[in-house]
């Protein structure tokens, strides 16, 4: 199709130009007057130059919620991942289950976050919590408050719970979406399901499945409130995640100028992550 | 009265998909533009529209300049390739959708919509939606929108390529019945030679965002302008072969010989292209001035009451298209026979002589 | 390579057919020799795509029986048939090269890899793609995906029937004579069962030796090419087949003659009529002409098609064309009619008098 020039139409977009500037660039603004200088109150500020980045970049600190992110987040993808996908590879794909299955897969991303958190904190206590007295009566020693093993592997079971229902729904649309002639064609090829799998599901869920992961890969990344209302980040700071680090640098030692910086390097790790995952993504397919 | 296209261009960065092109389009005609696709035939619809504007050049309706005009503020229906309805208004209320924008009083559009749905033989689904109906209905169902609100101008953009070829047959028959006795000038887009043919009116012959060629639809098609305008107009393609005319004959490929027919008689000696229509070639020998081919058969087209045979004369590929079932096998060897005298002639550089 | 016999077949997508019209195909037998070039043609909802599944075994028939070389396969998977189809869009593994997905069938059925590349590059040689194969098939053009869909075919020596489901929607109209050719072609040399189903006459046509024409769930006639023009046993035949299609008027049968509003009219069939039921003519626009005397008629439009003038004229309310060659003298107003008697057929109910059903 010929597009048609027409300069007017650039008005059309100047109230969502305005609207991106409030939201985005404004605060964002802030955050990077904010990690250059220094503040005592009284708006009077004083030029820092790149002191507070120096400080948080060889902060133990940091790296060490940094180094949590990373397993916490990778955990997550190897685990959510194949399972969504085998999961929408189980579902119907015809007949009145169909819909039953889809609202009971989308229920979990219905519940409101800090929900999760407390559902899961009451469930998974030792003594009275039905998961934590079943893993306790099966002589495995649990308890999430306490030991470090079992609150990450609460936190996981929280997150896989939570959100294996996005990917799920992600990959059904997208098998869903397959034409019944590639199927066909499999069965009169002689194709083993496996064969199926690899040769057709897989490459046409491509880009559902770079979708799914850039998702998970961001929210898991940002992970927040499930984990501050579920373990606070302890036992000790076992599950201090990026995030909760950064929350606890702002408001718990007001240090501004410090917690700015540490935003600004949070930002670009998941924009530097995100960009890595989808050119990968995106140059098996120019191949 | 009068669409007139003066002097029009269209580019779109460094490429130029409209080069300058003059049309004038009276009040009442059928005018069809005749391309393959990406001729530029959909960029000139929606110039004439206003739904581009022309990089350069004027467009005036009745002595107007509309140039600049928007498409909402002309009088214009369009019909597409695909079937566009509103899918959840029924077919009476489809048709009756620019009647209603325009404010019409409800009688009046009673009146119209069912003069529309007699037409085009609607009324029997009327209360139905888009979804329920079958492809040539819906189509139908557009045309008949299209007409109801007395435009001046009326484009139709290839309206019949994604019917089947009975229902294309149907509506080619009953497409010029509709718009005969109308005022408004008709724009018809299509890639089908047979088409423009059958709908008669004018002719404009398109290659590469050009205009080859425009006027009356059988002297377009009898006496092409020159080769690029032949060959457009031609389904099956025409034939072309470079030949050497000296005295009565002309040399052709591999040494033969073939007479210079009607046509060629007059010309001076020397070299020529020659274009022979595929209903001028035949598997029958004729008493005319014929020239002789013999080939490989790469396929025998039927297509029910007439056969399109494909040969290979020594890397050539000819084509016939006859009357009746000739089941020529693949891979066999046949003989066929050139109309010399319906020859079309041009030059090496593809102006028509003869 | 197998004869293919269908044996009272009916389908019916209901779960308890009690109707006729349950039924999308209707009761049907038929035999199709081994090496044959066949086609199954009519319009959309004809029950053609139902009888193209029965064969290949998407489904299993509600009744009668499917025979493969006399071995019933009514019930057989897909795989069991040892079939290969080719669909309406091409239908190509993206991530594969043309070699793999030519390999993919041999694969599959753990064919040594040797034999699997002599395979491939017979086929490859046939269909023209020895030198993109390469290549990533997700690159090719629509036509190149179709040869490789057709190749998958082709490449096993065991096939018992290959399928072809509109197979040239998908391929730019000045490309598609070239298809057609090398399909001609590969069915001579290879001398495989082929099943072509379409709704377009001229890809029936060209393709088959044998057509079957479908409509409502039903055959109405199987026949060659010149058949189905000359003799069609049904109106709906003669209409679907040949632009523009059969002229079909009613007429009356008295004393052994047929009368179109009075005039009375030879035809070939004359003989075999049993004068029950609605009675028709048949006759095809390429065998009326104009005369000096006979039916009179009112020329109404002449339209040109390049090669022929298509003439409409009517005749006591009913419309009859007639074709005229080019360059002949244009008629116009008030002229006369004949019918060429040889052609003329009386049609007792839609069908044929005298025609086997």
């Amino acid at each position: 199709m010929n597009k048609t020039v027409n300069n007017k139409a650039w008005w059309l977009v100047l109230p969502v130009f305005l609207m991106v500037a409030f939201n985005a660039l404004v605060p964002l603004m802030t955050v990077v007057n904010y990690s250059i200088q220094e503040t005592f109150g009284n708006n009077e500020f004083f030029w820092s130059g790149t002191t507070w980045f120096e400080q948080i970049l060889h902060d133990d600190q940091f790296h060490a919620s940094l180094k949590r992110q990373i397993i916490f987040t990778g955990l997550i993808l190897l685990i959510e991942i194949p399972l969504g996908l085998a999961i929408a590879l189980c579902m119907p794909r015809k007949g009145p289950w169909v819909s039953v299955c889809l609202v009971l897969v989308a229920l979990p991303l219905l519940v409101p976050w800090n929900v999760v958190g407390s559902m899961w904190n009451i469930m998974a206590l030792p003594d009275i919590g039905l998961l934590g007295k079943g893993i306790n009566a099966l002589g495995i020693h649990y308890n999430y408050t306490r030991q470090p093993i079992s609150a990450w592997f609460t936190v996981v079971l929280m997150d896989v719970w939570h959100w294996t229902s996005l990917v799920v729904l992600l990959c059904y649309a997208g098998l869903v979406a397959i034409p019944d002639a590639y199927y066909q064609a499999a069965k009169v090829d002689g194709a083993k399901p496996w064969a199926v799998f690899r040769y057709i599901q897989l490459p046409k869920l491509k880009h559902v499945l770079t979708i799914a992961i850039l998702l998970r890969f961001m929210d898991s990344f940002m992970i927040y409130t499930e984990v501050i209302v579920l373990t606070g980040g302890g036992p000790g700071s076992t599950t201090k995640f990026l995030s909760i680090d950064l929350v606890q640098k702002a408001l718990g030692g007001f240090d501004l100028g410090p917690a700015a910086a540490f935003s600004i390097v949070y930002f670009l790790i998941i924009l530097f992550l995100s960009w890595l995952f989808y050119t990968l993504m995106m140059r098996e397919e120019a191949k | 009265m009068a669409l007139e296209l003066i002097e029009i261009t269209k580019r779109v960065g460094a490429d130029t998909h409209i080069h300058p092109t003059t049309l004038v389009l009276p009040q009442g005609s059928f005018n069809v533009l005749l391309g393959t696709t990406l001729s530029g035939k959909t960029t000139l619809m929606q110039i004439m529209a206003g739904i581009q504007p022309p990089t350069s050049g004027q467009i005036r309706f009745n002595g107007k300049d509309v140039t600049h005009v928007a498409v909402q503020r002309r009088n214009v229906s369009m019909v597409y390739q695909q079937f566009i309805n509103y899918p959840n208004f029924n077919v009476y209320d489809n048709i009756a959708s620019p009647l209603k924008v325009a404010g019409m009083a409800k009688a009046e559009i009673d009146r119209r919509v069912m003069a529309a749905a007699d037409l085009l033989r609607l009324r029997p689904m009327l209360k139905r939606r888009p979804s329920e109906l079958s492809g040539g209905q819906q189509q139908r169902t557009a045309i008949a929108r299209a007409i109801v609100k007395d435009s001046d101008l009326i484009l139709l953009d290839e309206p019949l390529a994604n019917l089947d070829y009975k229902l294309r047959e149907e509506l080619r028959d009953e497409l010029p019945r509709l718009f005969a006795g109308r005022n408004a000038i008709v724009v018809y887009a299509t890639t089908e030679p047979v088409e423009a043919l059958l709908f008669g009116g004018n002719t404009a012959t398109l290659h590469e965002g050009r205009v080859t060629q425009f006027g009356p639809t059988s002297s377009v098609y009898r006496e092409p302008k020159d080769l690029v305008s032949a060959k457009v107009f031609s389904d099956p393609p025409i034939n072309m072969t470079p030949v050497e005319k000296r005295g009565g004959e002309l040399r052709v490929f591999d040494g033969k010989v073939w007479p210079a027919g009607a046509a060629g008689r007059g010309l001076r000696d020397g070299h020529y292209m020659l274009g022979i229509r595929p209903h001028h070639v035949t598997p029958l020998a004729t008493d005319a001035a014929s020239g002789e081919l013999e080939g490989r058969v790469l396929v025998t087209e039927l297509s029910g009451s007439e056969s399109v045979i494909h040969i290979d004369v020594g890397g050539a590929t000819w084509v016939s298209q006859s009357h009746g079932i000739h089941p020529f096998e693949v891979g066999t060897h046949a003989r066929l026979h050139a109309d010399v005298d319906q020859g079309l002639f041009f030059t090496t550089d593809g102006e028509r002589v003869s | 390579m197998a004869e293919i016999r269908l044996e009272n077949l009916r389908h019916s997508y209901v779960a308890n057919p009690q109707h006729e019209e349950d039924y999308a195909l209707k009761r049907l037998s038929i035999t199709w020799q081994d090496g044959g070039a066949y086609a199954l043609l009519g319009p959309s909802g004809c029950g053609k795509t139902t009888l193209l599944n029965l064969i290949s075994g998407l489904l299993t028939p509600t009744e009668g029986r499917i025979l493969f070389d006399g071995r019933d396969v009514s019930h057989a998977s897909p795989e069991a048939r040892n079939i290969a189809q080719v669909f309406q869009f091409p239908v190509i593994y993206d991530t594969m090269t043309v070699f793999d997905n030519l390999a993919f069938p041999l694969r599959n059925r753990n064919v040594p890899e040797d034999e699997i590349k002599i395979r491939v590059a017979e086929i490859a040689d046939m269909l023209e793609l020895t030198k993109t194969l390469h290549k990533r098939a997700s690159g090719l053009t629509a036509d190149g995906k179709q040869k490789i869909s057709l190749g998958r075919g082709l490449v096993r020596p065991d096939v018992n029937v290959i399928m072809f489901d509109e197979p040239l929607t998908v391929i730019d109209p000045h490309l598609k004579w070239q298809l057609r050719s090398k399909l001609k072609e590969l069915h001579l040399r290879t001398k495989r069962t082929m099943i072509y189903v379409t709704h377009d006459q001229t890809e029936a046509l060209t393709f088959a030796d044998q057509v079957v024409v479908m409509n409502l769930g039903e055959v109405v006639q199987s026949g060659t090419p010149i058949e189905l023009f000359e003799r069609p046993q049904h109106t709906f035949v003669g209409h679907f087949i040949g632009s523009p299609g059969m002229n079909v008027l009613p007429c009356e049968l008295r004393g052994g003659q047929a009368f179109f509003a009075e005039s009375p009219v030879p035809a070939a069939n004359i003989g075999q009529a049993r004068i029950a039921g609605r009675t028709e003519l048949g006759i095809r626009p390429e065998f009326v002409s104009i005369a000096e005397a006979g039916i009179p008629a009112e020329v109404v439009r002449v339209a040109d098609a390049g090669r022929y003038r298509i003439v409409e004229t009517r005749s006591h309310g009913h419309t009859i064309k007639l074709l005229l060659k080019e360059g002949g003298e244009v008629p116009s107003g008030h002229t006369f009619l004949s019918f060429d008697p040889a052609h003329t057929q009386v049609y007792e109910d839609g069908w044929m008098a005298g025609a086997h059903r």
